[in-house]
């Protein structure tokens, strides 16, 4: 399943640049809100689902090379958070929905987790 | 840079629609800086055909469709003295004129612009004049060109393809620096100064660092378990220091050292800190999704050695090392 269709069926918001979404295909999700979990666990081309909307995500999903982050219970990162992602390519995704939910949806939509 | 130029209305007034951001910037910055550097004569059309005043419009429309243009400059005694367009052609068409000569039916009216100037010009007078093609003249009032708006578009876009090349020679300059240079140890080495609490730049080091690893030629897989590891050492020196630390990365063609210094407040007791789970960040930090009491976990386990020495009220030293396999760094075997 590509972005495009995951943000459709999740009725995600794009936070940064719009671009070609069909493209990005993820390999699976990685659930938490501490920065040094997500080093740890979250992969390649996975997507990120926190509560976090601070300027330090877009570095650790660059470093990561995350397919996107999905940012959760409507937190709003700032412009200067939006810019740095735009800046590194890095995807946000916004939604007013808890976390549990999201991974609910993913994981129904197929989006599981490589073993 | 063009540091003397007017203001362009979207500097004036502001960005009309979306707000714009620093990757917009950057990019529109680009073309608008290309438009000020290329001249209208590097994108103009040089090899011209031209028409005379006494020429029938049948042979024009001939002209235009062997050409496929949609436009011609009218020259009498080597002087430009209008323009035939196709919408001149229609017009003599639908009068059913088309035996009719050029100078009954051109535009005298000439809008031109200067070989010298820069294509911003041309792409102002196309916006003023609603006019598709415009003649180009030189200091002597001799017409040299034409220029369309499809001549800017190209010559743009060939000048950012040239950008493109221009990064792809440097990442390839880079890649081959342990071959290129011969030494009996190569080693490239980057210092990064890294500011205690400074959470704004936070990762920006260790972001610097994998795209250095990446233009080296690094295996992406390398590149990033050195930006894991070296974050989660910046973010130390950030979260835990008292005035900061350096950070510094190490190149050579068969292993990567990346290693922190600072000069306090020192660990007492390093095996607590490598307990998974502990740790002593604030309750503020650990708001921000810090202080999981995993960074030296994340480190031993990106890495292939790591070692860790301090001293309370003097400082700690945290190093770590990655070893490349052969055929990395473009396929430098190296001991």
């Amino acid at each position: 399943m590509n972005l495009q269709e995951i943000i459709n069926r999740l009725n995600l918001t794009v936070l940064t640049d719009p671009r070609d979404f069909t493209s990005i295909q993820p390999d699976g999700g990685y659930t938490s809100d501490l920065l040094s979990c997500v080093m740890a666990g979250a992969k390649n081309n996975y997507l990120w689902i926190t509560l976090q909307a601070h300027l330090n995500i877009v570095a650790v999903a660059a470093l990561l090379d995350v397919a996107a982050i999905i940012i959760t219970e409507n937190a709003q990162p700032d412009s200067a958070t939006i810019s740095k992602a735009n800046e590194q390519g890095i995807v946000l995704l916004s939604t007013p929905k808890p976390t549990y939910e999201i991974d609910g949806k993913l994981w129904e939509m197929g989006i599981h987790i490589q073993k | 840079m063009c540091p003397t130029r007017t203001p362009t209305r979207q500097e004036t007034h502001g960005r009309q629609g979306r707000s714009i951001t620093d990757h917009d910037a950057n990019e529109i910055n680009r073309v608008e800086e290309l438009s000020y550097d290329l001249k209208i004569q590097e994108v103009m059309t040089v090899k011209l055909q031209t028409v005379s005043p006494e020429m029938p419009l049948s042979k024009v429309l001939e002209i235009l469709r062997i050409h496929r243009i949609s436009g011609v400059p009218v020259i009498e005694d080597g002087q430009l003295i209008g323009i035939l367009s196709l919408e001149d052609i229609v017009r003599a068409m639908e009068k059913d004129e088309l035996s009719a000569t050029v100078s009954q039916y051109m535009t005298q009216k000439l809008i031109t612009v200067s070989s010298h100037d820069s294509i911003v010009r041309a792409i102002q007078t196309f916006t003023e004049s609603r006019l598709g093609r415009l003649p180009v003249i030189d200091e002597n009032n001799k017409l040299v060109g034409m220029i369309t708006k499809g001549d800017i578009t190209r010559g743009i876009l060939t000048a950012l393809q040239k950008d493109y090349k221009e990064e792809e020679v440097r990442k390839y300059r880079a890649s081959h620096l342990f071959e290129d240079i011969i030494s009996d140890r190569t080693t490239l080495v980057l210092r990064y100064n890294i500011k205690a609490h400074d959470f704004t730049r936070g990762g920006n080091a260790s972001s610097h660092i994998k795209r250095a690893l990446l233009r080296l030629g690094a295996d992406p897989q390398i590149a990033r378990r050195c930006g894991i590891a070296v974050y989660e050492a910046e973010m130390n020196l950030i979260i835990h220091t008292t005035n900061g630390g350096i950070l510094k990365l190490e190149v050579e063609s068969h292993r990567i050292t990346m290693s922190t210094t600072d000069d306090g407040p020192g660990i007492a007791d390093i095996a607590q800190v490598l307990q998974p789970g502990y740790s002593t960040a604030t309750e503020q930090v650990r708001e921000m999704g810090f202080g999981a009491g995993m960074g030296l976990v994340n480190i031993k386990r990106c890495v292939d050695k790591m070692e860790i020495e301090s001293t309370v009220g003097k400082g700690t030293k945290l190093v770590m090392r990655i070893h490349i396999p052969t055929e990395n760094f473009n396929g430098r075997k190296d001991g």
